[in-house]
């Protein structure tokens, strides 16, 4: 063998080496990057809840706890969702284009059923939970205010809808969680009906 | 990676680094120019390897640490939490378990390799004893970490080795209090159990390696022959009968790793219990203080010792006697008295004492795993102790008046 | 010297390592008692018997053992069946695929009815080996000083009743006087059928083989994709392994 041969195939095989070895690292490590996802024990106690919403007045309001999210389920009066259609110009995001939900939520009232509001309560802007404030034209939010979700931390406002106002410090609407119905009172929070869930 | 020339190439990167840190110089100190005889043989993989197992336990005992419990409640749980519903963790673990086994099947090769060729004569002294204190301090690991899994086997083993040090005269009660930092085997001491087995030593066993390294490549390897390669140079100051370590122990590790890769492999995807040897039945209960297992032979790579402590039927003895047979090893550079290092042109005397050395220990490590029940082996573990004690006693006569071949000046 | 080195290197160590694994996996496992120890083959890739040992075991075992460790949603993965049919047939008090095997009964009620609470079967295979349980299973016998009047050659003294008593029937321990070793002892020889039970001998002896093999499967769910795994990754390096030996054979020319 010449010595031009040798000193190629010495370099052929130190590359088939070195990829094989790499290779081999890559498929070394993923089993240990894999095991930082969700365990099954987080999967089970991160699995869709049912919420009964029998029993939820019109104007009234639950809080449940989904994978340590508070997520507030609203059973809107017909009153709120007039008001949501009449502040639609003042909203930063009013098709909810930009923001989280779900595809059968991406609707005016971000909403499955117009009067049941599943919403992430945590605001978009650096993650406080936002308190509910459905009275009309208080003292500290103005006379324009027609009731919605105030973020106490840096003063975000959102509709009915959850739907961010124009110029406050939250860039999105507040998120929607997968959920879908599973009877007329029943509502699954944590799985979708489609694709997007 | 190319050996560069000299020490300050100054282009680049590499020069900008060789300016403030000695990047280069270490790499050739240590790498592309440091010189092994050329006629390493099977014998002289076992100490990568044990870098190599070093390197799987650690990482592998990083991802598992995330995981595990070290609370008496919990920890049983938390190693089949990491078992079953951890991804991959059922992966993680087996490597760590059977990890901790080959740890000691390479460092017992490694051992009987430096006893093979000399490695521990002058002036390789302190190399070997640097190197004896990580067995030590890797058996102090091991039980540490066989603790963790809060088994039935985990228990009992903790509470027999812990009541060794009982044996202490004069503080030995007040000793195994303080150990177990409860009046029995609690939470407490599983928890400094763990800080122990996760931090402490595992540091200490670093560093002990980083020194062995440091010592080895001072004095040099030495190769199955037993001659100084330093001796004898070219007009450049290479060793004529040396060959740098990279690229030609780098690639023929390479393969040996595989090789040990391909072994570590088939114990944890086909046999990782390996049969009880290397995760017991019994650990698969959870401990429980009100009942000792039917019986309980520690793992496998303490069984020597263990059969040594059986078969003296006095508590103080039995514990002397185990920690004798360990400074026993410590000793060696100064019993064996015969100034040829290597096996190859060593007397008879030495062959045969050797030979009667490992059967021993493998006898004794094989009477370590039997059930206490039967006499003979009872007095077979005595004979065993004689002989492996006579190796040592012995070796300053023996080694005195050996009749060597002559050393060879060059290698064979 | 270098050629037996050689020859040591990469030809002897395979061979031993792998005589070594052979021996190591035919161990039996821990072992009480001194009653009959047949072998049995347990094929935990069995899905036909995993799902009648299943059945079997959520019949039989689960109103006083629960399985704590193993999650039903795993058991339809492994049972090859869907959470649904899971859910709606083997799982009686757990509402949700995630939950666990667990029970009913309280421990404070078991260990007054047993004396002791009995034991989480999650790992039991492991720690009694699959022919320690098939062989207990089928190793009752009558015995009036019990409590439950049922004594067990492998387990002697046993606080469980024998649940399958009426699929097996009553037998009786045989026992012959020999001289062993110049003593003359008593040997067991055999188990002699009283009275029938719903299932022939044979009939049973499947029944407990569909349970111990499901109990293999509880003890290490993951076995069967373990060894799967194992056969790529050995694959695997063996390739990576003849490339590094060849690259090692090429730059140790320069050497000789």
């Amino acid at each position: 063998m010449s010595e031009e041969a040798g000193l190629s195939r010495r370099h052929f095989l130190t590359v088939a080496t070195t990829v094989t070895g790499a290779v081999g690292l890559g498929f070394a490590a993923a089993p240990f990057v894999a095991s930082f996802r969700p365990s099954a024990r987080a999967r089970a106690l991160g699995a869709p809840v049912e919420v009964d919403i029998s029993k939820l007045e019109p104007g009234a309001m639950v809080r449940v706890n989904w994978r340590g999210q508070p997520v507030w389920v609203l059973r809107r009066t017909e009153g709120m969702l007039e008001v949501l259609e009449q502040q639609r110009v003042a909203l930063a995001d009013p098709e909810s284009r930009r923001s989280d939900q779900p595809d059968d939520t991406r609707n005016p009232l971000r909403s499955i059923r117009p009067e049941i509001l599943v919403m992430v309560g945590i605001c978009t802007h650096l993650g406080c939970a936002p308190i509910e404030r459905f009275d009309v034209s208080p003292a500290d939010l103005g006379p324009d205010w027609r009731g919605g979700f105030y973020c106490p931390c840096h003063g975000s406002r959102f509709d009915l809808s959850g739907r961010v106002f124009a110029n406050q410090p939250a860039p999105t609407n507040l998120p929607i969680p997968p959920h879908r119905f599973l009877t007329d009172t029943l509502v699954l929070i944590g799985e979708g009906t489609g694709a997007s869930a | 990676m190319s050996s560069t020339s000299g020490e300050n190439t100054g282009g680049g990167l590499i020069g900008w680094i060789d300016a403030r840190f000695p990047l280069t110089k270490l790499m050739k100190e240590h790498i592309t120019e440091y010189y092994a005889p050329r006629n390493f043989n099977f014998w002289y993989v076992f100490g990568v390897l044990a870098l190599v197992v070093l390197v799987i336990q650690l990482v592998t005992g990083i991802f598992l640490t995330m995981y595990y419990q070290p609370s008496a409640e919990e920890a049983f749980a938390s190693v089949e939490f990491i078992m079953r519903d951890v991804e991959w963790g059922w992966l993680i673990r087996y490597m760590h378990s059977t990890g901790a086994s080959f740890f000691f099947i390479v460092v017992y090769l490694h051992m009987f390799r430096g006893m093979m060729y000399g490695s521990y004569k002058p002036p390789r002294e302190l190399l070997w004893i640097i190197g004896m204190l990580i067995y030590v301090v890797l058996m102090a690991e091991a039980f540490l970490g066989y603790v963790l899994p809060w088994g039935q086997m985990s228990y009992w083993g903790a509470q027999v080795i812990i009541s060794l040090f009982g044996a202490v005269p004069g503080i030995g009660d007040a000793l195994v209090e303080w150990i177990r930092g409860d009046y029995f085997i609690s939470g407490a001491t599983l928890n400094r159990f763990f800080a122990l087995h996760v931090i402490a030593v595992p540091l200490a066993l670093l560093l002990l390696v980083v020194l062995h390294i440091m010592a080895l490549h001072e004095v040099g390897s030495l190769g199955p022959d037993g001659i100084e390669i330093k001796e004898r140079k070219d007009a450049s100051g290479k060793p004529l009968d040396g060959i740098a370590f990279h690229p030609y122990y780098t690639s023929k590790d390479l393969v040996a790793i595989i090789v040990f890769l391909i072994a570590f492999s088939a114990v944890v995807f086909f046999a990782p219990q390996f049969g009880g040897l290397f995760l017991k039945p019994a650990n698969f209960e959870p401990a429980n203080m009100l009942k000792t297992p039917d019986y309980i032979p520690p793992v496998w790579y303490f069984t020597p010792y263990y059969a040594m402590l059986r078969a003296v039927p006095s508590k103080g003895l039995g514990a002397l006697l185990m920690l004798l047979a360990i400074v026993a090893l410590f000793l060696l550079p100064w019993l064996d008295r015969c100034r040829v290092r290597s096996i190859r042109y060593r007397g008879w005397e030495f062959k045969v004492a050797l030979g009667v050395f490992v059967v021993s220990f493998i006898a004794l490590g094989w009477l370590g795993l039997q059930p206490a029940t039967e006499a003979i082996y009872i007095y077979a573990a005595r004979f065993f102790t004689a002989l492996y004690f006579a190796f040592f006693i012995f070796m300053p006569l023996y080694t005195a008046r050996e009749r060597t071949r002559p050393v060879p000046e060059r290698l064979t | 010297m270098m050629v037996r080195g050689k020859l040591l290197n990469f030809r002897v160590l395979p061979v031993v390592l792998i005589t070594l694994l052979v021996l190591a996996h035919g161990r039996p496992a821990l072992s009480a008692g001194y009653g009959p120890m047949e072998p049995v083959s347990i094929d935990v890739s069995n899905t036909a018997a995993l799902q009648r040992g299943a059945r079997n075991f959520v019949n039989y075992c689960m109103g006083c053992h629960s399985a704590e460790f193993m999650r039903f949603n795993r058991l339809a993965e492994g049972l090859q069946l869907t959470e649904v049919q899971v859910m709606e047939n083997l799982a009686f008090t757990a509402e949700r695929p995630h939950d666990t095997m667990q029970i009913a009964m309280r421990m404070s009620d078991a260990e007054r009815w047993f004396g002791q609470p009995p034991p989480d079967l999650s790992l039991i295979a492991r720690v009694r080996g699959t022919t320690w349980l098939y062989n207990f299973l089928r190793s009752y016998y009558p015995d009036e000083s019990r409590p439950t009047g049922m004594n067990n050659l492998n387990l002697t003294g046993t606080s469980m009743p024998h649940v399958l008593w009426e699929l097996q029937g009553e037998q009786r321990p045989v026992f012959e006087t020999r001289g062993v070793g110049g003593v003359e002892r008593e040997v067991f020889v055999g188990f002699e059928q009283v009275s029938p039970g719903l299932l022939t001998p044979e009939e049973y002896d499947a029944f407990v083989r569909d349970i111990v093999t499901f109990l293999s499967f509880v003890g290490e769910p993951i076995q069967l994709e373990r060894q799967r795994l194992g056969v790529i990754v050995i694959a695997f390096l063996l390739v990576f392994g003849l490339f590094a030996w060849l690259l090692q054979q090429e730059i140790w020319k320069d050497v000789k």
